[in-house]
């Protein structure tokens, strides 16, 4: 039970890479948190250099005291990965972290090619609220306590957040 | 001088360690706002959790009270009320809620100072201000958790979850 909390879930998580590959690093994060958007090129190269040895998975952990946009732009993500893109939306938002009012995710859900509207509509509604709010829940059942917090095949990740020091606790176990 | 004498015999009663889970809870009366007073005694009959934290404005510190801010309605789940204390003054706490937008007391252990951390043994004398430290209490007024994180670790809520799960467990185990 404590495990599934911080390796990805295949049947809920947002998931990039093949289900069976032998290293997991799963973020908490939150669209409008400087330290997540800093370290997203980071996450991005990991991916790249890993390849398909590398299952990632992002959840929600949204802190709406200090960041009153959060909430909603985790759950534009979610409206958006309901049409079938949300890695496409995950990076919009985090290349435009300084713009996360209604009208710039509906402009990002357009400039995807998705249905505009229907992504607003759903946001207003509230729609993915229940699940971003699960994606929270776990994180603190996880131990999070701020944002980005990582984990590498289950463990938490306290490291520098710098690419070789994430590559290296990364590749550790993989002979 | 007399008010220097009486700090000496706190620091002589100065408890070392948080007090332990089977504890009654010390009572203490403290400001809430600069114009408010909240006491143990009234809460009780609900879950509570104390958080006792060194200092408003401190970003760790302002991370931890942020996460808890974040978790009311978990807490409101097990009908828990959720209580902040540090040495800092009413004013200063008010600053910090509006600052962060807390929606959860913040009592000031300001007179004596830290009186109230001393009576639950997590004071740091050296320091002057209360270590990073989480009480849950049950509605009897029984401490059921403690524990003390290294000053700069948010300790996060995962423990205060576990905990008033636990009470709630024991409740519906002893219900008839």
């Amino acid at each position: 039970m404590t495990h599934r909390l911080t390796v990805p879930d295949r049947k809920r998580d947002h998931i990039r890479g093949a289900a069976t590959a032998p290293i997991s690093l799963l973020e908490y994060g939150d669209y409008e948190c400087p330290f997540c958007g800093e370290v997203e090129p980071i996450v991005a190269e990991i991916q790249t250099r890993l390849g398909e040895d590398l299952c990632f998975a992002f959840r929600h952990f949204p802190l709406t005291t200090v960041h009153p946009h959060s909430e909603r732009a985790a759950e534009a993500a979610e409206a958006a990965s309901a049409q079938g893109s949300f890695w496409e939306m995950h990076e919009m938002l985090f290349q435009n972290q300084q713009a996360l009012e209604d009208e710039d995710l509906v402009q990002y859900a357009s400039l995807l090619g998705l249905d505009d509207v229907r992504l607003l509509r759903e946001v207003e509604a509230g729609a993915y609220a229940g699940r971003v709010r699960d994606d929270f829940k776990s994180g603190v059942r996880a131990g999070v306590n701020g944002t980005p917090t990582f984990f590498i095949n289950g463990e938490r990740y306290d490291g520098a957040r710098g690419l070789e020091e994430m590559l290296a606790a990364l590749t550790a176990d993989v002979v | 001088m007399t008010g220097d004498a009486n700090y000496k015999d706190m620091y002589a009663k100065s408890r070392r360690g948080p007090l332990p889970a089977g504890t009654k809870a010390p009572e203490f009366t403290l400001r809430s706002t600069p114009d408010q007073w909240l006491t143990l005694n009234e809460l009780q009959g609900r879950p509570l959790i104390l958080a006792f934290y060194p200092a408003d404005w401190s970003p760790v510190c302002g991370d931890q009270m942020t996460l808890y801010n974040e978790m009311l309605d978990e807490f409101q789940e097990f009908d828990a009320e959720l209580l902040g204390i540090s040495v800092d003054g009413a004013w200063c706490h008010a600053a910090f809620a509006r600052d962060r937008k807390l929606h959860f007391p913040l009592l000031a252990d300001f007179e004596p100072k830290g009186a109230v951390a001393r009576d639950y043994g997590v004071y740091r004398d050296k320091d002057g201000v209360c270590e990073r430290a989480l009480f849950v209490i049950d509605p009897e007024g029984i401490i059921r958790w403690s524990y003390v994180s290294p000053l700069g670790v948010n300790p996060g809520a995962n423990g205060i979850l576990t905990a008033l799960e636990r009470l709630k467990d024991e409740k519906a185990g002893a219900a008839p």
